[in-house]
């Protein structure tokens, strides 16, 4: 690493002591921060130094480092992680900025996303929101030869499309209206496109759809800022198709209260 | 499990937008047949006095459609600035970023007007009302049968440089709230697909030109006639 690729970065970091106290940007200052670093890698060496001073570390979450977990999050110059197309933060590489570059960094936004410290965010609620139906209940046993069960292969795709969510939040954080409906969509637009989802569809919907709504959630209004934002390209189709869902759902799904189980 | 699903509906955040849709869409359809009905106004006054003396004639419909109207505008209202109240609690009430950049592939100047541009329509209608409707009243008799002259209150009003700049205003607003409400609604209602998407996005902005574009056309050309 010759001293003469390393680029000198302004921060503009959001510290926050607790979900009680008030937040503030603090200006940091990072030298010797190599193009070929991740994101998270620079905060990783900014965190180095502030070790060294004896100063409390900068806390923001983190695991696979290769897109695939959905940990990472931060708000960078404003965006969600950083709005580069289709890159989690983690993903982000320093060769994005320049020498001497001022960088904003805060944390994930939202009503529902209360701050734990720093950048960490409470994302629970989305949790939740799984919990409420996000499965299936069969039972599947051992797996099955892979053509039993014909599923298009358009289709097949569309619900890979959704399974690609990797429940990071950036649609809630960059919607103005602090709405979980792109992550919601996902999820039961997954479901709900292939044979192992129907038969639990209306049930799972109705379920997770109140649930959102008890969470602090907002309303969508088709801003489409989730869909611009989103580190995996889901498109707001799947919120459609969750709307439809629901719609169906509500009109048409009842159960009868049974003692004994059917036929 | 059936009803509490339907109850649940009308107070969840789907439900709602859902209503918000539908009603706005119906806003939409009584705007083309109001600006039809205006566009009579170019025919002279007589043939915009009859068909005005023949809506007002037609008794308890009329009274039902404006009742319905006033309903379906209420939900609308009423709907929308619920969710918007939500809505700015749900994104983090007070403490919002320092710095916020949008992608500029989502969010619009239209979407992001909506609550304003909306606002203005109610102002909006509610002047238009007391200026025309509830206006002054002129008779006048057409082919022997007596009638308001609507025309003249009409072109009366437009004669005032300043209600013509804010009938033409209102009425860009309208195409600004129309243009992003038209493809929201079907969102909402679960109609978006990769396949017609974006025509009836396209649809919206062509309403949004043709409807608020006709009414402020007919604004001005009732200022430069004069009476
Ligand atoms: S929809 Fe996209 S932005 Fe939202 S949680 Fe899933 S991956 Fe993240
Ligand atoms: S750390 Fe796993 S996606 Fe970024």
């Amino acid at each position: 690493m010759s001293a003469a690729n390393t680029m000198t970065l302004n921060l503009k970091i959001w510290r926050q002591k607790n979900p009680q106290t008030e937040g503030k940007l603090v200006d940091y200052r990072v030298e010797n921060v190599s193009p070929d670093m991740s994101f998270l890698e620079m905060i990783d060496v900014l965190n180095e130094q502030l070790i060294h001073k004896g100063e409390d570390v900068i806390a923001f979450d983190h695991d696979c480092r290769e897109g695939i977990c959905g940990m990472c999050s931060m708000m960078i110059d404003g965006k969600a992680h950083g709005g580069f197309k289709n890159t989690t933060t983690c993903q982000v590489h320093m060769r994005m900025y320049k020498n001497g570059d001022t960088i904003v960094v805060e944390p994930f936004r939202a009503n529902a996303f209360p701050i734990i410290k720093d950048l960490t965010v409470d994302r629970s609620a989305f949790d939740k929101i799984i919990m409420a139906g996000g499965y299936i209940t069969a039972n599947t046993g051992n797996a099955q030869d892979g053509n039993a069960v014909l599923i298009p292969k358009p289709i097949a795709d569309e619900a890979m499309d959704a399974a690609a969510c990797i429940g990071c939040g950036a649609c809630v954080a960059s919607c103005p209206n602090g709405s979980a409906m792109l992550f919601m969509g996902a999820k039961i637009s997954q479901l709900a496109l292939l044979p192992q989802g129907t038969p639990e569809s209306a049930k799972r919907t109705l379920n997770m759809v109140h649930t959102h709504d008890t969470l602090g959630f907002g309303n969508c209004t088709t801003h489409a800022e989730c869909e611009a934002t989103c580190p995996k390209g889901i498109s707001i189709e799947h919120i459609a198709r969750m709307n439809r869902e629901y719609t169906k759902a509500t009109f048409t799904y009842y159960e009868k209260n049974r003692s004994e189980g059917g036929a | 499990m059936m009803t509490s699903a339907v109850n649940h509906y009308f107070c969840s955040s789907i439900g709602r937008k859902q209503l918000v849709a539908v009603t706005g869409l119906l806003l939409c359809g009584f705007l083309i047949s109001h600006l039809l009905g205006n566009l009579l106004l170019l025919a002279g006054p007589d043939v915009f006095n009859i068909y005005a003396h023949k809506l007002v004639s037609m008794g308890p419909l009329i009274y039902l459609a404006e009742v319905g109207l006033t309903g379906i505008f209420l939900v609308h209202l009423g709907l929308a600035i619920k969710l918007n109240i939500e809505n700015l609690k749900a994104r983090g009430g007070k403490q919002r970023y320092y710095k916020k950049t949008n992608t500029g592939h989502g969010t619009t100047f239209m979407s992001q007007t909506m609550p304003l541009t909306g606002l203005v329509l109610l102002v909006f209608i509610i002047l238009h009302l007391l200026n025309l409707k509830f206006g002054s009243y002129y008779p006048t008799t057409v082919a022997g049968v007596e009638m308001r002259d609507l025309y003249r209150t009409t072109m009366e009003y437009f004669q005032n440089i300043g209600n013509a700049i804010w009938y033409s205003f209102a009425m860009v607003c309208a195409a600004i709230h129309t243009a992003h409400g038209f493809g929201s609604a079907f969102q909402s209602l679960g109609l978006n697909h990769g396949k017609y998407f974006k025509h009836v996005k396209r649809l919206g902005y062509l309403y949004a030109v043709l409807v608020g574009g006709g009414f402020a056309f007919l604004s001005i050309w009732a200022h430069m006639k004069g009476v």
